[in-house]
């Protein structure tokens, strides 16, 4: 047996390989990777000088607006309108994912439908027509259908244009989360809806310590994503003339006539928020991961370095 | 009567147009350990769902503790049972997965007093102190942090049997306990059963380990396609089954 592994006085090699040769180990110079990283760090230079040397961008305009307190009330605005429809909407996207799942097909039919409805038009159209609601009711009555009336207002007075852009915006999401949240939900096991009922659970019970925490983890990335595609979205409602951050750029502008400047100040505040955002899930994604031994991926210092490291084959391959 | 844990009459369900359960008929005795056996697709996992109303009964009743299962009878009328009825009639009863079914996002301390603190509403410090107990009788003592996924299959088995006993039943169903595990991980948890069985548990255990039956089963039952074939004295059975089914089954998988 030992043959096999060590060359021993009885039996002669007769290939011509250097064995002591074979236990150095060759280096590895990641050429390919070194000259890809070259060209690419060459042409972000050449993007760079032309964004400082181009006397268009008007890089102190951007700085003076970026820090002025009108954008800043624009912006305190979009982050109102991010965070309640984003709430309406997961509440929304919460019942009708419950809904669909639902053993009664009327509701979940509905339900679908509902679905259908909001996510094949588009979010700019619903905005609109939450804008000209009073065009279709005139009025809004609360009271019994077809019966007494408790209470009447003219639709102009209470659906405001930051109202009609929680509703579209919120009912929107909800379409969209509703899915997101019944992918979660389905992904956890049935067994352990089943053992949750054998100790006694009551429904209410699993879903809101059993099922929606392992849902969770399915949940969570997608609806950070949807939140970071809101605070964009959210710069639609400038056609309702809702002064959130974008229309509040606009104003100035249409004033100034500083158009570039100002929608690179509203740019770097969107980015700005978008980067708090994703720091946020990460935080948010870590917590719902334990149990799981599945580590959320990291960009630290050791990662950089090892892509470039000149350095010897066993290590490479026992990374 | 006090005596009789569970009474099964003519106990039928389908699924579909397929008849699993075909009239079974079963009387089990308090402190007694029942173990079923029989080919898959007989109905045995079946029957021990219905126990605890995982399935809907579609002919025949069941009681536990002189209760019937699944439906009360008022007025002299038979009504279903409320949600919250069905739910506290399954806190009596104990069930063990083949899959465990361990809340992978909860430690082994909170899988335990999760059930005891939720649905029964006991203090916090009576239910930590009563698992932190189960888990030295099961021997996981040191695990009362850690995660299932960490846990092997025999490991996660014992947390489970700890987690169903946390609520204090009165009788423990098994299904396929030892089925999912790897063959030197099946002793740790049929010893747990075994000390169980020994401290006067009732339990009804559907199992392939023919020798646990022998050793621990005051009764064995043979099932096959849907009805309970023979029943007796698990070494009467195993030595000198009666029926040429339970000879055909025996003979292949002794």
């Amino acid at each position: 047996m030992s043959s096999i592994n060590t060359p021993t006085d009885e039996l002669t090699q007769d290939d011509a390989v250097d064995r002591s040769l074979l236990l150095e180990r060759p280096r590895q110079l990641h050429i390919a990777r070194w000259i890809t990283a070259g060209i690419v760090l060459f042409l972000v230079f050449v993007v760079a000088h032309s964004l400082i040397t181009n006397p268009r961008f008007e890089w102190d305009v951007v700085f003076g607006w970026f820090a002025s307190e009108r954008l800043f009330t624009g912006l305190l605005r979009t982050l109102q309108l991010t965070i309640i429809s984003m709430v309406v909407g997961i509440v929304i996207g919460v019942a009708l994912a419950l809904a669909r799942l639902s053993k009664n097909i009327v509701v979940a039919a509905v339900a679908s439908f509902f679905i259908w409805l909001f996510r094949g038009v588009p979010v700019f159209v619903q905005l609109l027509f939450w804008g000209f609601i009073a065009a279709i009711y005139p009025r809004i009555i609360i009271g019994v259908p077809f019966g007494p009336e408790f209470f009447s207002v003219d639709a102009n007075t209470l659906i405001t244009p930051f109202l009609a852009a929680i509703l579209g915006l919120g009912l929107n999401e909800g379409a969209y989360m509703s899915e997101i949240v019944r992918a979660g939900l389905i992904s956890v096991h049935r067994g352990q809806t089943e053992a949750a009922n054998a100790l006694g659970m009551r429904n209410l019970t699993v879903l809101r310590r059993i099922v929606l925490p392992q849902a969770m983890k399915i949940i969570i990335p997608p609806t950070g994503n949807q939140t970071i595609s809101m605070l964009k979205t959210t710069s639609l409602v400038s056609v309702l003339a809702f002064p959130e951050l974008l229309y509040s750029a606009q104003l100035v502008y249409s004033a100034n006539f500083k158009t570039i400047p100002l929608l690179i100040a509203a740019s770097l505040w969107y980015l700005l928020m978008t980067s708090i955002l994703s720091i946020g899930q990460y935080f948010i994604e870590r917590h719902y991961n334990r149990g799981s031994g599945r580590p959320v991926p990291k960009w630290d210092r050791e990662r950089v370095i090892n892509a470039f490291r000149i350095r010897n084959r066993t290590q490479e391959t026992s990374k | 009567m006090n005596d009789i844990v569970v009474e099964a009459r003519g106990v039928v369900k389908n699924f579909g147009a397929l008849n699993v359960l075909k009239g079974i008929d079963l009387t089990i005795a308090r402190g007694d350990v029942t173990c079923i056996i029989g080919p898959s697709g007989s109905g045995k996992s079946t029957f021990l769902r219905c126990i605890n109303q995982l399935e809907t009964l579609d002919g025949g009743y069941i009681l536990v503790e002189g209760e019937p299962i699944g439906v009360k009878v008022k007025n002299g009328r038979v009504h279903l049972q409320s949600n919250a009825e069905v739910a506290r009639s399954r806190a009596n009863i104990g069930m063990v997965f083949q899959s465990f079914n361990l809340f992978p996002h909860m430690t082994v301390l909170e899988n335990i007093c999760e059930a005891p603190l939720r649905v029964k509403k006991e203090s916090r410090s009576i239910v930590k102190n009563r698992a932190l107990k189960l888990l030295d009788r099961v021997g996981l003592s040191s695990k009362a942090g850690s995660y299932p996924a960490s846990l092997s299959g025999g490991q996660q088995q014992r947390v489970a049997i700890a987690r169903a006993l946390a609520m204090e039943p009165r009788l423990m169903l098994f299904d396929e306990p030892t089925s999912a595990l790897d063959p030197e991980l099946v002793g740790e948890v049929l010893d747990v059963m075994r000390g169980l069985a020994e401290g006067g548990m009732t339990m009804i255990v559907v199992t392939h380990e023919m020798g646990f039956a022998r050793e621990v089963g005051d009764h064995l039952i043979f099932m096959d396609d849907g009805y309970v074939v023979e029943h007796g004295n698990p070494r009467t059975v195993l030595e000198s089954p009666q029926h040429h089914r339970t000879q055909q089954f025996l003979a292949k998988v002794l």
